[in-house]
């Protein structure tokens, strides 16, 4: 089994972290792992996106050109990388910032609230980690405890109280918020 | 017994120099090899040679040293010295070297108060590649690439290295002298152990101009060469302490 | 035991040159590279290193000249149109047989071009780049594990043949994450008795040099390093070869363009087509008689690059004639993704038959 997939936002929506925690993740799972980043010039505001491999088999190709799953964190980000998805292949919207649904009919397509989600959790900035748990829960990539693990591993230096299980906190909730 | 008063310094080796008969280039290299001497660090000092006519360099100082690219010594010393910081590192420049390609090279070594001196010879000409206009060559100064002599309208005016080097904080020791007496040779010298001490204090970057003759390019004897030194080098490029740390404590 | 790691590749290279026993570290920012840079400003003073950022990668590299000569492990790292500046400093090192590691992340060019993958920097890394008769070693890594692996590896080259070793790879490789892991290591510790650190207790100067006034002697120095060259030629050429035992076409391709190769074999391998892939892990040395054998076996060849056809010029002279050698690469920063390499496969397929 091999996953390809690419996320995709605006700068400062957290799309890099988002891939590496995946990676991380995969890698707590003994899986083959890769992440790649793709991005402009700019240093805020521009789009950014991320291709992130998790196989069973030893990783060729880096870059997830023909993903098995997109995951969209803006309008422009639905905009391109929807047609790539392979047939069969799985879209995950975030609904809050995109009012617009998917074009696409082979494809399986779910959508989560995430910014809402996040505010309502108390704070705004964990909506990335509402959408990886919703990815999870959609597509089974890891398990929530290796997701757990790679942000404890991640963010082991930052002495912030709270900050673990307000991110498990959003990655629950982004599991029961999915819908499809 | 007879004392001896006069002897070739240890920092020497006992080779002829290349230079050309009343290049001042000779001069230099023995007052650095005796500063050396009496500073007692030949067997930790590593020298940098340039590019220009003190590329041999290497051949007449009895210690270790670099051959580095055109402008590049101030670099090239700061690899050095940044490995081997209890050694003692200078760079011996010309005017084309310091003043033109590797006038960034020397800025930045100033401006990092890189703990190193630099001997920086100033003859007014590029001398090995046959006497063509350095930064440095006087205005109506005919060379030749200036056959018409420098003209300040296409070339602007000749940089006096030492006073802008003065401007920056890191270099702590700057002065210009010249070797054409033996008064203005015992002040070399004590400038250039000056330049040196400064490094051994660990207080920064330190550089001592040494005015010199070119007399082959000049077209000159070196007799006539000294003295058009006299005449039209030193007023524009005034002999003195330009920088010590005792005017800075002022 | 070591414990497998996720890192960027960038940084990856900068752990590896702190591992292997560097310390000494000069460079200049440059994207796609920067982040090794300053990984290099954070950890080298925590083990009592010394990183330098210089005033250009001119002074850098002659930063690198002064420190290499004092025996110290060295390192710089740029991307291409730093490597240009640093070509001068380069040759100098060549000439005076100084070891040092040399990193470029290539983007495109030429000029300032991008900052996006290229792999256009071939020829200068490896048929010289400065002036004067010289070779780098040249070190092609394809995966995060590689670039610590050769990193380490390039620091020991350095030192055995006191040559200039480049690590080659390209801003996809520096930006990407992958596990690693830093296995158990000896640092060699290489005799120099050259080095220009000060006389102590030798009688005679040691000089670090690359002039030679007199024709007669700088033939002869010559003649030394076409030795040392063809010394290193015998000895430290390395490659990988993946189902060339049965191949008809043989993929070349190095960097990150092999692992985008390796998938497009494999989708040709799933339909049928027996396609191999001979990747060069050394560019200079370049794996000629392995690929060489392979023309007695195969039917064609097909070199893939991010360039407009550099090593494909390599390859051609590697085969000799014996088979065809079809190319295909993309430039200024564009990356083929595995379909767009299969579709050449199928195109010589097609040529093959119509034969």
């Amino acid at each position: 089994m091999t996953y390809e997939i690419v996320i995709a936002g605006f700068g400062g929506q957290g799309v890099m972290l988002m891939g590496q925690l995946l990676t991380y993740a995969g890698m707590i799972e003994d899986k083959h792992v890769s992440w790649i980043p793709s991005y402009g010039p700019e240093m805020r505001g521009g789009t950014a996106n991320c291709s992130v491999i998790i196989s069973d088999e030893q990783i060729g190709n880096p870059i997830a050109s023909e993903p098995t799953i997109v995951v969209a964190m803006n309008l422009p980000s639905l905009d391109k990388f929807e047609p790539l998805l392979k047939t069969n292949g799985t879209l995950l919207i975030n609904s809050s910032l995109i009012e617009k649904k998917a074009s696409r009919k082979d494809i399986q397509v779910y959508s989560i609230a995430a910014n809402e989600i996040a505010s309502d959790i108390g704070n705004p900035k964990v909506a990335n980690m509402v959408v990886l748990g919703a990815l999870i829960a959609a597509t089974k990539i890891v398990k929530r405890e290796s997701l757990l693990k790679a942000f404890a591993k991640l963010f082991e230096k930052k002495q912030i109280s709270g900050l673990l299980e307000i991110n498990e906190t959003a990655i629950y909730r982004g599991a029961e918020g999915i819908a499809v | 017994m007879m004392e001896k008063i006069f002897g070739r310094p240890e920092s020497l080796l006992d080779v002829p120099f290349h230079y050309c008969p009343g290049c001042h280039h000779g001069i230099i290299h023995r007052l650095v090899a005796e500063v050396i001497d009496e500073l007692k660090v030949r067997t930790s000092t590593i020298g940098v040679a340039p590019v220009g006519c003190s590329v041999l360099a290497y051949e007449y100082f009895n210690f270790d040293v670099y051959e580095a690219a055109h402008g590049r010594a101030p670099a090239v010393a700061t690899g050095v010295k940044r490995v081997l910081p209890d050694t003692t590192v200078f760079t011996y420049q010309g005017d084309g070297d310091l003043a033109a390609i590797g006038c960034a090279e020397i800025m930045h070594a100033a401006i990092r108060g890189e703990k190193i001196t630099t001997i920086f010879v100033n003859n007014a000409i590029y001398g090995m590649t046959g006497g063509q206009m350095a930064p440095t060559t006087l205005i109506e100064q005919v060379t030749q690439t200036s056959p018409y002599g420098r003209n300040q309208d296409i070339v602007g005016m000749p940089v006096k290295m030492s006073e802008v080097l003065a401007t920056i904080d890191g270099a702590k020791f700057i002065a210009r002298v010249a070797v054409n007496n033996p008064a203005n040779m015992a002040k070399a010298k004590a400038a250039i152990k000056k330049a040196f001490e400064i490094q051994h204090q660990g207080l920064g970057f330190a550089m001592v101009e040494v005015l010199s003759t070119c007399p082959t390019n000049w077209a000159m004897t070196p007799v006539q060469a000294t003295k058009w030194l006299e005449e039209n080098m030193i007023p524009y490029y005034p002999l003195g302490i330009i920088k010590s740390p005792e005017e800075v404590a002022k | 035991m070591s414990e497998k790691i996720i890192m960027k590749g960038n940084e990856a290279i900068g752990e590896a040159a702190i591992v292997a026993g560097c310390r000494h570290y000069f460079g200049y920012p440059i994207t796609p590279q920067t982040e090794l840079t300053e990984y290099m400003a954070k950890k080298l003073p925590l083990v009592n290193g010394v990183f330098l950022q210089a005033e250009s990668e001119v002074a850098a590299i002659n930063m690198v000249y002064g420190a290499a000569g004092t025996g110290a492990r060295v390192m710089t790292s740029s991307s291409s149109p730093g490597i240009s500046l640093k070509q001068e400093g380069i040759s100098y090192i060549a000439g005076a047989e100084l070891p040092c590691v040399i990193v470029n992340m290539m983007r495109g060019g030429p000029g300032l071009g991008s900052i996006q993958p290229s792999q256009a920097d071939y020829f200068q890394a490896t048929k010289g780049g400065g002036h004067g008769d010289y070779r780098n070693i040249v070190l092609a890594p394809n995966s995060v594990q590689e670039l610590v692996d050769f990193t380490i590896l390039a620091f020991d080259l350095a030192d055995q043949y006191r040559n200039p070793v480049f690590v080659l790879g390209d801003g996809a490789l520096g930006q990407m994450m992958e596990p690693l892991e830093f296995k158990p290591l000896e640092v060699k510790s290489v005799e120099k008795p050259w080095a220009a650190n000060g006389l102590g207790t030798r009688k005679t100067p040691n000089v670090i040099n690359s002039l030679y006034l007199k024709p007669e002697q700088l033939e002869a120095h010559n003649v030394k390093l076409q030795k040392k060259y063809q010394l290193i030629t015998e000895n430290e050429i390395r490659w990988e070869e993946q189902n060339t035992q049965d191949a008809d076409l043989v993929i070349v391709a190095y960097g990150i363009t092999s692992r985008i190769a390796t998938s497009a074999m494999q989708m040709a391998r799933a339909d049928g087509l027996k396609v191999g892939m001979l990747r060069p892990q050394t560019l200079w040395p370049f794996p000629c008689e392995p690929l060489n054998n392979l023309a007695d076996k195969a039917s064609a060849f097909l070199t893939v690059e991010l360039s407009a056809g550099q090593m494909v010029e390599d390859v051609k002279l590697s085969v000799n004639g014996k088979k065809p050698v079809y190319f295909y690469g993309r430039t200024g920063g564009m990356i083929p993704n595995p379909k767009e390499i299969y579709q050449e496969i199928k195109k010589i397929y097609g040529m093959k038959e119509a034969k």
